[in-house]
């Protein structure tokens, strides 16, 4: 297998913005382009375009508005971690000699069609996703006696993390008290413990070993990659204060990467409710079972921002198709030493942990400087 | 409409059943995951448990277990908050281009 590197990326803002989905794609892809100036549209031989948008025929309409005539070139939608996961298409493609260079983009509109699974019918008529993070915030209550002080401290930490992110679609801080006095959605999610949906795209090159030279002095190796998908079905999670396939999925990461959880410098995970980041960070093999809201305690009150520097979803917001490409874009930054105030000093080895569906499929990369 | 949906709509919860195998098929499909077979279509039990619930408003919200596998979510009607593995019955179930199940405790 070809050894394959991050060479550079793009972004937009984040806002509520009423634009279409290749509008939003081209922007990231110009934005990656002008930050690097050694690429040709005529070096890329794969587009894959990552959203649950229903535009069809994508990723040849962001080939042509870019200039681009690839090789290969298609969509991947898997809800929320489409991005994580167009990402490993490329990867693959690179990896086994098929291609050299790949642009990976994704992004979302504000009033994306993928927030809800109609097919789950295992969820009754609570399909929307408060009503999964509810069940899971209860059982961590329950089995772990996770406080809602605890969940407010993950979105307070992440709102201030944002505040450093130019492209992230809050600019303000919360006060625990605020995010605990936010609007009860229900008994265990309040609104400021969720991610917001908005409209935002980014971008992403991989290049192979040989191809890397011309673009960048700084590559970034995606050395480890592992992704679960248990079901479709929500209740399939047969334990609900815990996410099996990120844990499937990071223990194949890990094995890829010949890393231990201790080695992860700086990681972006997928905080699409206070509970998730807390689950995330034990499943991920940070902290041991049960003390996930020990930790993001700890980074909150020491200001480490080791765990979603950008903000996360909280912070940073969640146009779906966007956000683990975006989670990639930071972990690069990071990692490049180009995190600006959000820098991690020494960070040599980041992991992205993106999810879908109430955690019914994970994926996990990790790179390394 | 399938036909899940079709009995849902008459107020009747059921399952897909594999007829070679005997899986129960949940989420219902027409076809066994196991192994392909033709699934009959069979009333899933009334009685059930909690398996865990949180509150919008007034109401709860649940996730109940049929028959120790099929898992659905619903609301539970109830006057006290119930613990885990309480016992409830489906007492109404219905289809309106969404599918909706009510529980009650026993």
């Amino acid at each position: 297998m070809r050894k394959v590197a991050l060479t550079g990326s793009g972004l937009t803002k984040f806002t509520k913005e009423d634009i279409s989905i290749d509008s939003l794609m081209l922007l990231a892809v110009k934005s990656l382009f002008e930050s690097m100036p050694n690429l040709s549209q005529k070096d890329i031989d794969v587009v894959l375009t990552s959203t649950n948008d229903n535009t069809k025929y994508l990723s040849s309409i962001v080939s042509e508005i870019s200039g681009i005539a690839p090789k290969i070139s298609h969509s991947v939608e898997s809800l929320c971690n489409s991005g994580a996961n167009s990402a490993i298409s490329a990867f693959s493609y690179i990896a086994s000699g098929l291609a050299d260079i790949a642009l990976v983009v994704g992004a979302e509109r504000f009033d994306s069609p993928g927030l809800v699974l109609e097919w789950d019918k295992s969820r009754g008529q609570y399909k929307h996703p408060i009503y999964w993070s509810s069940m899971f915030t209860k059982s961590h209550i329950r089995k772990y006696g996770t406080s809602k002080e605890d969940l407010a401290i993950v979105s307070a930490k992440n709102h201030k993390n944002a505040l450093d992110n130019p492209y992230a679609y809050f600019e303000k801080t919360y006060s625990v008290d605020e995010i605990m006095n936010s609007k009860n959605l229900t008994d265990d999610v309040r609104l400021l413990d969720c991610s917001l949906p908005c409209s935002g795209s980014a971008a992403i090159l991989l290049a192979s070993e040989e191809a890397v030279k011309k673009l960048t002095d700084t590559p970034v190796w995606i050395t480890g990659i592992g992704q679960k998908t248990l079901s479709a079905g929500f209740t399939k999670n047969a334990e609900l204060a815990s996410m099996e396939s990120t844990i499937d999925a990071a223990s194949m990461a890990y094995k890829m990467a010949k890393k231990e959880p201790s080695h992860i410098d700086v990681a972006e995970v997928h905080d699409a409710f206070s509970i998730c980041e807390i689950i995330e960070v034990e499943d991920l093999g940070f902290i041991k079972k049960g003390k996930g809201n020990e930790f993001v305690r700890t980074l909150y009150e020491t200001q480490d921002r080791r765990i979603n520097p950008r903000g996360g979803l909280i912070g940073a917001g969640h146009p779906l198709g966007a956000t683990g490409i975006a989670q990639i874009v930071e972990i690069g930054q990071q990692l490049q030493g180009k995190a600006g105030k959000r820098q991690m000093s020494q960070a040599e080895v980041g992991l992205v942990q993106n999810m879908s569906a109430a955690a019914t499929s994970s994926s996990v990369l990790i790179l390394q400087s | 409409m399938t036909k899940f949906e079709d009995r849902l709509k008459e107020g009747e919860f059921v399952c897909s059943e594999c007829q070679k195998c005997k899986k129960l098929v949940w989420p219902p499909n027409d076809y066994c995951s196991r192994c392909f077979g033709k699934v009959k279509w069979r009333p899933v039990s009334r009685t059930g448990k909690i398996i865990e619930f949180s509150k919008k408003d007034d109401t709860v919200f649940c996730i109940a277990e049929f028959e120790n596998e099929i898992r659905v979510m619903g609301s539970l009607e109830c006057t006290i908050m119930p613990v885990i593995d309480q016992e409830l019955r489906l007492v109404k179930c219905s289809y309106n281009g969404n599918e909706e199940f009510v529980f009650q405790l026993k």
